[in-house]
């Protein structure tokens, strides 16, 4: 048994209690520096749970010692454990950002920021489909209540239509939750792997019925076309830390998909084997094609960075889509890389903002910022980054996708969209940046500065790129072990539920 | 039984899109709140309607399967808390944006359009 697993869950729902309590509710300092520590701390655990998985391979905590499939269990792979790292560095660079002043612009931010990050890992650790419905839900309520975080109009009517979504998808998730217990009669994901196998061809179509459906909640989630009209609008809208935590959240779908429709409709599952991929391939260029236009079109620098999810968004699904361990080992490196720039870019969108007056961070000619070489030279550097330009990790992240797109059908549909979408990325940004810093017009007087906290928190977030190319080996090599672990079903079922052995 | 409880569902299910797709915020709350209706009846439709399952081991030849009444009540519990969330998010959105309509603002009807136009 091993009691780590259940830490990166426990320790941000423990915090965001005792934030709430008496000798630390009442001083803003207090709140903060809980905060910022014990996510500190959640890094660290994260870390080093990822170093005993990748050293013991997969374990499972069965909770209340029920054992599976029968109890519900908490897994972690690499995978998972990729994602509890990148959550965590992640919010600490959101929370250090928010610890400057935006948090107390509203109540509560410091607890609900906490109970986010316990839904977030949650869902990463979850063995059971029905326990990833649930984590979803503590994430989406911590996320509706931080989303309207500090108030206004935008705020309200984006929270408004991101609430109604969300609920409506969360009906369908358990419409397909409903279909596949009554066919497969198990929610484990491991046991439902294994009964796919023995499928009558009678519940054939109701399970492909209930799988698809799963493919529409978690492609509201990712933001994957004809259902990604909300992400620009809310991103744009939410306060700067809080946008840089949604960076992950549509990660969270590409997650989910990955774990639905490699572990459960894997190569085991027969003729339901991968029956998501002749959706998710055209939409997903469909959606990186789309993210390249609105980066394009986009009036200000926050829609900007949204449509600039929109594209990371469309090229992981892709990559999902093409089912080889290259791809998934792809898709995990791209999304560590993309999540943490466009957090980056959230973070400096309202440093820029915060320096430019009235002009806020529209796209049109206002006062110079205050401190053009400091915010100047961190968007170069996030903008290289996230266009894929050499030497940072975005570079890197584009070559393995390219890469990994060898061979697959369709091979040059991918290129051309990723390189096109990469370009028309690269002159929206430049078109910005020019904006931003050059288009000048009238003289500075307000005396905004960067805190030192907010260039900490941009500087953490933009570290990871350079660790990500300067650990590009070893790094690589990981998200590799972790494809071969994702892709190994039959190893994954052994090690759940080892009594089954009925497999060829 | 089937029948009427899948025709129960199917109107729910009906009657929840139909209010869903309304422009203001109330309608669609009540359409949500059936929709979550419908889909809990069908969680619980999930474990086979059958009667005089037994719940208790022993009992009986046949049982009641409990996970979908544990599936079920959970999804309830949520539901309503996700309802009532809902229910103050479009009170503040009434005092925030001066009206009901889920874009914050409400669409100019077409006759009054034209009557500006003559």
């Amino acid at each position: 048994m091993n009691h780590l697993i259940l830490v990166p869950i426990l320790l941000p729902f423990l915090t965001a209690l005792l934030i709430m309590l008496p000798p630390i509710h009442y001083s803003a300092q207090r709140r903060r520096w809980l905060s910022m520590i014990s996510t500190a701390l959640l890094l660290v655990v994260s870390v080093v749970l990822l170093l005993t998985i990748k050293q013991q391979g997969l374990t499972f905590y069965a909770l209340g010692n029920w054992q599976p499939p029968f109890g519900i269990i908490m897994v972690a792979d690499l995978v998972s454990c990729i994602m509890l790292c990148l959550t965590a560095f992640l919010a600490l660079g959101a929370i250090s950002y928010g610890s400057a002043g935006e948090d107390e612009k509203g109540s509560f931010f410091h607890p609900l920021f906490q109970f986010q990050l316990m839904g977030i890992n949650g869902a990463f650790l979850t063995g059971d489909l029905f326990n990833l419905f649930v984590f979803f839900e503590v994430l989406l309520i911590a996320s509706y209540a931080l989303l309207i975080h500090a108030g206004g109009k935008n705020k309200t009517r984006a929270t408004v239509h991101y609430v109604i979504l969300n609920l409506t998808g969360s009906a369908v998730f358990l419409l397909a939750l409903a279909i596949l217990y009554g066919t497969l009669g198990t929610l484990n994901i491991a046991d439902m792997a294994l009964k796919v196998t023995q499928l009558p061809d009678d519940n054939l179509m109701l399970v492909k019925a209930g799988a698809l459906m799963l493919l529409i909640v978690f492609a509201l989630k990712a933001a994957i076309l004809p259902l990604q009209f909300w992400l620009p609008a809310t991103y744009a809208s939410a306060s700067a830390p809080v946008a840089a935590l949604f960076a992950v959240m549509t990660k969270i779908g590409v997650y989910a998909l990955l774990r639905v429709f490699t572990t459960i409709f894997g190569e085991q599952a027969g003729p339901l084997q991968g029956l998501a991929n002749s959706w998710l391939w055209p939409f997903g260029l469909a959606t990186m094609l789309l993210g390249a236009i609105g980066v394009l079109a986009s009036q200000d620098f926050r829609k900007l960075v949204a449509n600039l999810v929109l594209v990371s968004v469309g090229s992981l699904v892709v990559l999902v889509a093409v089912q080889n361990t290259a791809a998934h080992a792809a898709v995990l490196y791209y999304t560590v890389h993309s999540t943490l720039i466009c957090g980056a870019l959230f973070l400096l969108a309202d440093l820029i903002a915060t320096q430019r007056g009235k002009a806020q961070d529209r796209l049109v000619a206002a006062r110079r910022v205050n401190q053009p070489v400091l915010l100047g030279t961190l968007f170069v550097l996030c903008a290289i980054s996230v266009a894929g330009l050499p030497p940072l990790s975005g570079f890197i992240g584009k070559v393995m996708l390219l890469q990994a797109a060898f061979g697959a059908n369709g091979q040059y549909w991918l290129w051309a969209i990723l390189l096109l979408s990469s370009l028309l990325v690269l002159i929206g940004l430049s078109r910005a940046g020019s904006t931003l810093f050059w288009r000048v017009s009238g003289m500075q007087k307000a005396e905004e500065r960067v805190q030192p906290l907010q260039l900490f928190a941009v500087l953490w977030l933009l570290s990871a790129s350079l660790l990500l190319m300067v650990f590009a080996g070893p790094l690589t090599e990981l998200s590799f072990a972790a494809a071969r672990q994702l892709a190994d079903v039959l190893g994954t079922i052994q090690s759940i539920l080892p009594g089954s052995g009925v497999l060829p | 039984m089937e029948t009427l409880f899948a025709l129960c569902i199917g109107f729910l299910t009906a009657c929840g899109v139909f209010l869903m797709l309304r422009g203001r915020t109330f309608p669609v709350v009540v359409g949500l709140t059936m929709l979550s209706y419908a889909v809990n009846l069908f969680i619980f439709a999930s474990g086979r309607l059958n009667l005089k399952g037994a719940v208790v081991l022993g009992t009986s030849d046949s049982y009641a399967d409990p996970l979908p009444q544990a599936l079920v009540l959970t999804a309830i519990v949520i539901g309503f808390a996700m309802t009532a969330f809902l229910v103050i998010l479009a009170i503040r959105a009434r005092a925030d944006l001066g009206n009901d309509h889920v874009d914050g603002s409400m669409p100019a009807p077409r006759h009054a359009k034209r009557e500006r136009t003559k």
